[in-house]
């Protein structure tokens, strides 16, 4: 298998993570689902640091962000497929 | 049912009271803060004496006073640890940690600074801290099995490839080693908030899992609701983590339980620094999610080797339990090789499965009690940091 440059956990995942150094905006990204190693393709939207995650599909505000199958707080702007997911747009719903 | 991990084995140093050490320290230990610097030239006159200065011991009461004790108690009880000096201001609280070490067996002698001031203190602890070493030097390891030992975790500056690769490592170590009886605890109270629901599933049974849940609400509700003044972002998470891409307390927590892995369950709750009395196990200690304070509640215990899966590359040691490091992050390991013992970058790569990583670690976990010295040993690193419950009186 060719070296994947994002990974989601599960299948239901609506973000996954950078897991290469110098991903820019533009490239084509090798995605694999690490819960069965299924492959998937998402062209990053922007430059986006390893280990931080992009969006794989279109999200809007008050969405729910979904990794490990699991909620992991609330999107407080919208995000494209493919664009870069942190703390400008994903926050807590605890504390 | 036998495994291919039944037969491992190691050589360690079986104490008195039946337990293992992996380490041989003899170590001067202050009851409190202002005993430091008397601890710290007996350590300098005897070599191969390794002091603990801390920053506690005076006028602590309740609660408090019991950890300090307990954490105090069970750092000189370790089994890592095979000799022990004490060296307080006063008899009293002296006598009292002396005599819980010395419920393991172990030489362990005490001394008090009033009435004789440092120099006398420092000059009759010395004498008896090279007995110590002497006899300490002496003692051989022999061939243990590995149930036998006892193994801690907890992760530190973690980032998105800790819950993707170094975490599921150290889960699938106790998922492999758990059933051949050893003992294992993981903690961080705080940092499970998000995934509590799992946490509290992973009991062994209903009554530990509500057990669970309460200790960890009540930490919420007194501590972080009662104190905090945002969202604790660039606490919980930290700057750290952030910077390594965690975005959420969730996120974190949801990669921070990948530790326990597929099938292990907790049996029991412990309070900080306590050492467990329910069988060999796994358990989950009521602790901070800061990594020297919570490495050195474990410590106290009595686990002999911890395992701490780094993202973005957490230096942590300790000074009695070797600290075994492991990443996933190949930006990590090509700026920080110095600090990781175990590579599993490879997981990200997917030319490594957590089954192998999970292997390499328990060979790391081998080697590393047979006595070769982690990165953090070698670095030395030799954090030793008391958890303190509240302002003292």
């Amino acid at each position: 298998m060719a070296i994947p440059h994002v990974l989601a956990h599960e299948h239901k995942d609506n973000v996954a993570v950078v897991v290469v150094e110098g991903v820019t905006k533009g490239m084509k990204l090798l995605g694999v689902v690490t819960a069965d190693d299924s492959t998937f393709e998402v062209e990053s939207k922007a430059d986006v640091p390893i280990g931080h995650k992009v969006a794989l599909t279109d999200l809007k505000k008050g969405d729910t962000a979904i990794k490990y199958g699991a909620d992991i707080g609330r999107f407080v702007d919208g995000v494209e497929k493919g664009g870069h997911v942190h703390v400008h747009n994903l926050k807590t719903k605890r504390w | 049912m036998a495994s291919k991990y039944s037969n491992l084995t190691f050589n360690g140093y079986r104490r008195d009271n039946g337990r293992v050490g992996v380490r041989n320290h003899v170590i001067i230990l202050p009851v409190d803060d202002i005993s430091n610097a008397a601890c710290e030239a007996v350590a300098s006159n005897i070599k191969g004496t390794l002091a603990l200065p801390h920053s506690y011991g005076r006028l602590q009461f309740g609660a408090d006073l019991d950890l300090h004790f307990r954490t105090m108690i069970g750092t000189g009880s370790n089994p890592n640890v095979a000799a022990c000096i004490v060296i307080g201001i006063e008899p009293g609280w002296t006598k009292r940690i002396v005599d819980g070490i010395a419920e393991t067996g172990k030489p362990v002698t005490g001394f008090s600074i009033e009435k004789n001031g440092d120099l006398k203190t420092i000059m009759e602890a010395s004498r008896k801290a090279q007995e110590y070493v002497q006899y300490a030097t002496e003692l051989q390891r022999e061939e243990c099995s590995i149930a036998d030992i006892w193994v801690s975790t907890k992760c530190g500056e973690s980032d998105t490839t800790t819950g993707l690769g170094s975490c599921p490592t150290v889960g699938n170590m106790y998922d492999k080693l758990l059933p051949e009886g050893i003992y294992g605890v993981f903690g961080e109270t705080s940092e499970i908030t998000g995934a509590e629901h799992i946490a509290k599933a992973r009991a062994i049974n209903p009554e530990v899992g509500e057990r669970w849940y309460r200790m960890w609400k009540a930490y919420l509700d007194d501590v972080i609701e009662a104190n905090k003044v945002d969202d604790l972002s660039e606490s919980q998470p930290t700057k750290g983590n952030i910077e390594g891409g965690l975005t959420t307390i969730e996120e974190k927590a949801l990669g921070n339980l990948e530790k326990i892995g597929r099938t292990s369950k907790y049996i029991d709750i412990l309070e900080p620094a306590e050492q467990p009395k329910s069988g060999k196990g796994l358990y989950f200690m009521d602790s901070s999610s800061a990594a020297a304070e919570c490495v050195t509640l474990m410590a106290a215990g009595g686990y002999v080797v911890h395992t701490f899966p780094t993202g973005q590359g957490n230096i942590v040691g300790n000074p009695i339990v070797p600290v075994i490091k492991i990443t996933a992050n190949p930006r990590t390991l090509r700026t920080m090789s110095e600090h990781i013992d175990v590579d599993v970058t490879g997981i990200l790569r997917r030319d490594m499965t957590v089954d192998q990583a999970g292997d390499s670690l328990i060979d790391m976990i081998v080697r590393t009690a047979n006595g070769r010295m982690t990165a953090a040993e070698a670095l030395g690193h030799r954090e030793f940091v008391m958890t303190k419950l509240y302002r003292s009186a």
